[in-house]
């Protein structure tokens, strides 16, 4: 990497590579892990982003995804189980000059740290959020989480586990995101370019990504993202094109007159009838549908950009209130005048 | 307090005076008393004030639980506490008079709102008979005023519908009072006005409920005399009444500006820190951020992110709120990064009493951590001290790269007392000395950047903000190896890095002020040794002995951890130590344990501060002198 003398914007960004994104810690995550595969697409996306190292912070909580940070040379914070979000949330909003990624897992943030995310989507907190999805505990050696299906058998569920399993992609819509996407680990390119439009996003952006753990819950999506299934499994959505998926684009994705969506032949329907993505909707009701098309990764699955919406950023409207007050006041604050600016009264001498 | 008469028609001069307004939640007494004070502080008195209100925002009107009181001392001299008895109560209700009676000082002046006491008032509020004919109160000087309907009358005309007119009953009492102790009416007239000038109704309206309570003590031929309490003699300057909460939010602002770091507040609100929050929150200009956040949790966490980021990151809260951040603190003891977390103590555990006053999470502050945690804890004495410690904290906080805890609590919180304020360039400026290039080699002599190498002085380690090319680093909550902070798994490591944590944290004992110890004649046998907001009442008690001619010394606490350096070498020079505090015996204990001292806890967790004389008789007692022995000439005042 090139040197630059000085953060000045008015400098040019120094062409990079994939290389200069690389810490010199060795990465410990198990071989196989899926989490290789994203960390080589951040790696080899952010040379292309036209963006600085020393402006790019990676804020992780706790869990297998967490140990991220360490493995980019740029900014980052290690935290504590969850609270990624809220710390992002501080970070961003008081440093609107940084780019912000959030990395985390599914236990991190959809289940001690649900409400970090929930808020940070609501208040459109200029962060990127990339959740690895596994729907398993593998740090803590395979608990059950909150995205294991129902009946699941781990380690702390013999007899299967109990409990309904969120949908991330239709949390994040309920908690009004701005930006919703899903990818997955098995296609470096689909990964990019969604990370591309999360970053490009101004407010806060969500992508879950589907990430094989394959030693505490394997092939959980081989299903549906494995090269042979990819076709049939996967319907990718694309702004202003029509929903089709199959080989030969044969299925296709429907709104029916009471709003839900359901999957057709396009040669039964007709393809005028088959529904055109809008990712730009302001309305989250059609994209709330589509996070719904599918009850997990054992049916066809959309992936891709659901919902891109645009709404005022929070840090931005934080030091727009900042320039307000000043400007209301004349000035920036005078500490004199505030130690005064009660009733005060003089004790004179002698 | 002491009368001295010249003529019949001038007013009787007091040194001081304690006025106690109490009503119900909705009679609006906390704004009375604030007013009453405020003329009080413009006219130059000393003043100290108490809050006393329950948790419910509105309790079920005329019970006992409804009660809302406060206290104001005032006198022509420097005082210390708000006052052990009341000489005056205004008693808007049979509740409210029920409530207070039993605290009152022999002789007090009593007023009620005469119209509140119909048998259905006085049954809410357990009287089984009237107390203003029963002969209950004969140990006082009673004056019954019709307050409701004479405030009701004056409005009559100026189109108020009586419900509303009668809202204003307590500025009638306000007036009253006023008149009794010839405060002038020129402030709160223009208060009014000001913060009532939208509401032309409910400003006439209250401008003439006062106005016929000022006349009423004029005219009705019910008092004998007013009085007056001359300014005392301040040191000279410009001052302010203020709270020990708009204190704190100002000493970070000051803290902010003589440190050029902006200021960001991570909090949620909790009783009794919310007003902090409250202030800060005007004061966008300074380049203050407030954040109000969805939980505690995230309160400190986006504090800790804008630390991270090189802002000056506070949080504030109460000690639920403190449970909740305590895996944060963990976090930010291991980053190194400089944090400051306010504590408003209040009555516990759990929720506990959460308008009532505290000191009891001095052990929280000092060990409410997992594994080895140590941090820096400061400690308000005095409602206005707030602003210095918060300073002092952030000080500490930036210059150790450590979060910090400062401990006030609600008594302070919401306490007055007047505040010199200071010259802005007397105050301390705070070097936030950012990293701004590498500070070490690799193994090939290439220049890089660690960001676990300390000075040597300070222990601290360099703070490197993102932004600045060549320091890019990660840190977190793991183990980091010593110097190069990469993670480390190494048990020798750990333990060297606990040494430092810990060295760095007691290292600040060389960087505070050694203990005063306040020993007038130098030959006391007893320490009394105090913390936060127990100040008042240990050096009024104090006081108090001295004024009977025996000695006693006071050695107050403001920096908790570490110590200050001479703390050992003091202890070991007084036969006896008594420990007062609003708690079991924390300090004590610590004491204690630090310096195999017999340190004696005095403890009292009845959500109130000690009263002087408590203190005084206890004092008394360890000396083997008693109260009888050697009367003081009642000159001593608190
Ligand atoms: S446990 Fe699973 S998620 Fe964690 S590193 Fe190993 S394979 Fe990856």
């Amino acid at each position: 990497m090139a040197d630059t003398a000085t953060t000045n914007g008015a400098v040019p960004v120094p062409l990079t590579t994939r290389k200069d994104w690389t810490s010199d810690q060795e990465v410990r995550w198990c071989p196989g892990c899926g989490d290789y595969s994203i960390l080589a697409a951040v790696q080899m996306l952010l040379p292309d982003l036209g963006v600085r190292r020393e402006n790019t912070v990676f804020v992780s909580g706790i869990g297998c995804a967490a140990r991220f940070p360490y493995y980019m040379s740029t900014y980052g914070m290690h935290s504590i189980h969850g609270r990624a979000p809220a710390i992002a949330t501080g970070l961003a909003s008081s440093r609107p000059d940084l780019d912000v990624w959030v990395i985390t897992g599914d236990g991190d943030s959809l289940s001690i740290g649900g409400n970090h995310l929930i808020h940070a989507l609501r208040r459109n907190i200029n962060i990127t959020i990339l959740l690895f999805n596994n729907q398993i505990y593998g740090l803590t050696k395979g608990q059950y989480s909150p995205t294991s299906e129902v009946a699941k058998v781990t380690k702390s569920t013999p007899f299967g586990s109990l409990e309904q399993p969120f949908n991330p992609l239709s949390l994040a819509l309920g908690a009004e995101a701005t930006f919703v996407a899903r990818t997955h680990d098995m296609d470096r390119k689909h990964m990019m370019e969604t990370f591309r439009r999360a970053h490009e996003h101004r407010g806060a952006s969500f992508v879950e990504i589907y990430q094989n753990c394959n030693v505490f819950n394997d092939a959980a999506f081989e299903g549906i993202t494995g090269k042979d299934h990819r076709a049939e499994m996967l319907i990718p959505l694309e702004h202003g094109q029509p929903i089709r998926f199959g080989a030969d684009g044969e299925h296709g994705v429907v709104l029916r007159s009471d709003g839900t969506v359901h999957i057709v032949d396009v040669a039964e329907v007709g393809e005028d009838q088959i529904l055109v993505h809008d990712a730009h909707r302001d309305n989250p009701g059609l994209a709330f549908q589509l996070s719904r098309l599918s009850r997990g990764p054992f049916e066809p699955t959309p992936i891709g950009v659901f919902r891109d919406v645009e709404r005022p950023e929070y840090g931005t409207q934080m030091s727009d209130q900042m320039a307000a007050a000043e400007a209301r006041r004349g000035g920036k604050g005078d500490l004199a005048a505030l130690l005064r600016s009660g009733s005060t009264w003089t004790v004179g001498a002698g | 307090m002491s009368d001295t008469t010249t003529d019949e028609h001038a007013p009787h001069t007091l040194d001081r005076v304690v006025i106690r307004f109490a009503g119900d939640s909705g009679d609006g007494m906390q704004l009375t008393g604030d007013r009453f004070t405020t003329s009080s502080a413009l006219l130059g008195n000393d003043i100290a004030t108490f809050p006393d209100f329950p948790a419910e925002i509105r309790a079920p009107a005329g019970t006992l639980a409804g009660v809302s009181a406060f206290q104001v001392h005032i006198s022509d001299h420097d005082i210390l506490t708000p006052g052990d008895a009341p000489n005056v109560l205004v008693a808007m209700n049979p509740a409210a008079l029920r409530a207070n009676a039993g605290i009152l000082s022999p002789g007090a002046i009593v007023i009620v709102n005469v119209d509140a006491f119909d048998e259905r008032s006085l049954t809410k509020a357990g009287y089984e008979t009237n107390p203003l004919s029963d002969g209950s109160l004969s140990a006082f000087t009673v004056y019954e005023v019709p307050m409701t309907s004479i405030t009701t009358e004056v409005s009559k005309d100026a189109g108020v519908k009586p419900r509303d007119a009668e809202r204003s009953k307590n500025f009638f009492a306000l007036g009253l009072i006023s008149w009794l102790y010839t405060r002038p009416i020129e402030p709160t007239l223009a208060w009014i006005d000001e913060r009532f000038g939208s509401k032309p109704l409910v400003r006439e309206a209250n401008v003439r409920a006062f106005k016929a309570g000022y006349h009423f003590g004029e005219t009705a031929e019910l008092f004998e005399s007013s009085y007056e309490v001359r300014p005392a003699s301040l040191e000279p300057g410009e001052y302010a009444n203020i709270t020990g909460n708009t204190a704190t939010a100002w000493g970070l602002i000051a803290a902010s500006v003589r440190s050029g770091l902006p200021l960001f507040l991570g909090t949620y609100p909790i009783t009794p820190a919310s007003d902090i929050l409250h202030e800060l929150s005007k004061h966008k200009h300074f380049g203050v951020r407030t954040f109000q956040a969805e939980d505690e949790i995230a309160g400190i966490g986006a504090a800790l992110g804008a630390s991270f980021g090189g802002q000056l990151g506070v949080t504030t809260t109460s000690g639920p709120g403190v449970d909740l951040k305590s895996e944060t603190m963990g976090l930010a003891i291991s980053l190194e990064l400089p944090l400051v977390i306010v504590d408003v103590q209040r009555g516990g555990p759990s929720t506990g009493l959460p308008t009532k006053t505290e000191q009891a999470d001095l052990l929280h502050a000092m060990y409410g951590r997992h594994g080895e945690a140590p941090l820096p804890i400061v400690a308000a004495k005095t409602p206005a001290h707030c602003f210095d410690a918060a300073i002092e904290a952030v000080r500490l906080a930036v210059t150790y790269r450590t979060p910090v805890m400062l401990l006030t609590d609600g008594y302070l919180a919401n306490g007055t007392e007047p505040w010199r304020i200071p010259d802005v360039e007397s105050l301390p400026t705070i070097d936030p000395a950012f990293a701004t290039g590498p500070n070490a080699e690799g193994p090939d002599g290439t220049p890089r950047f660690e960001p676990y190498a300390r000075d040597e002085n300070t222990l601290a380690r360099p703070w490197a903000p993102p932004g600045v090319a060549g320091l890019e680093h990660r840190i977190g909550g793991l183990e980091k190896a010593d110097g190069a902070g990469s993670v480390s798994y190494d048990g020798m490591n750990h333990e060297r890095m606990v040494h430092l944590r810990a060295a760095k944290v007691a290292g600040i004992a060389a960087d505070i002020p050694p203990v005063e110890v306040d020993d007038e004649g130098g030959d006391a046998s007893v320490l009394v040794v105090g913390w936060g907001s127990t100040y008042g009442a240990i050096a009024a008690a104090v006081r108090r002995v001295r004024a009977r001619g025996l000695q006693v010394a006071h050695a107050h606490l403001v920096h908790l951890n570490p110590f200050p350096s001479n703390l050992g070498e003091v202890l070991a020079r007084y036969p006896t130590v008594l420990v007062p505090e609003i708690n079991m015996g924390q300090l004590s204990r610590l004491l204690r344990a630090e310096y195999l001292v017999p340190a004696m806890s005095v403890s009292k967790v009845q959500g109130v501060p000690f009263r002087a004389a408590e203190l005084e008789a206890i004092i008394l007692e360890h000396m083997g002198a008693t109260a009888a022995a050697a009367p003081s000439d009642g000159k001593v005042s608190d």
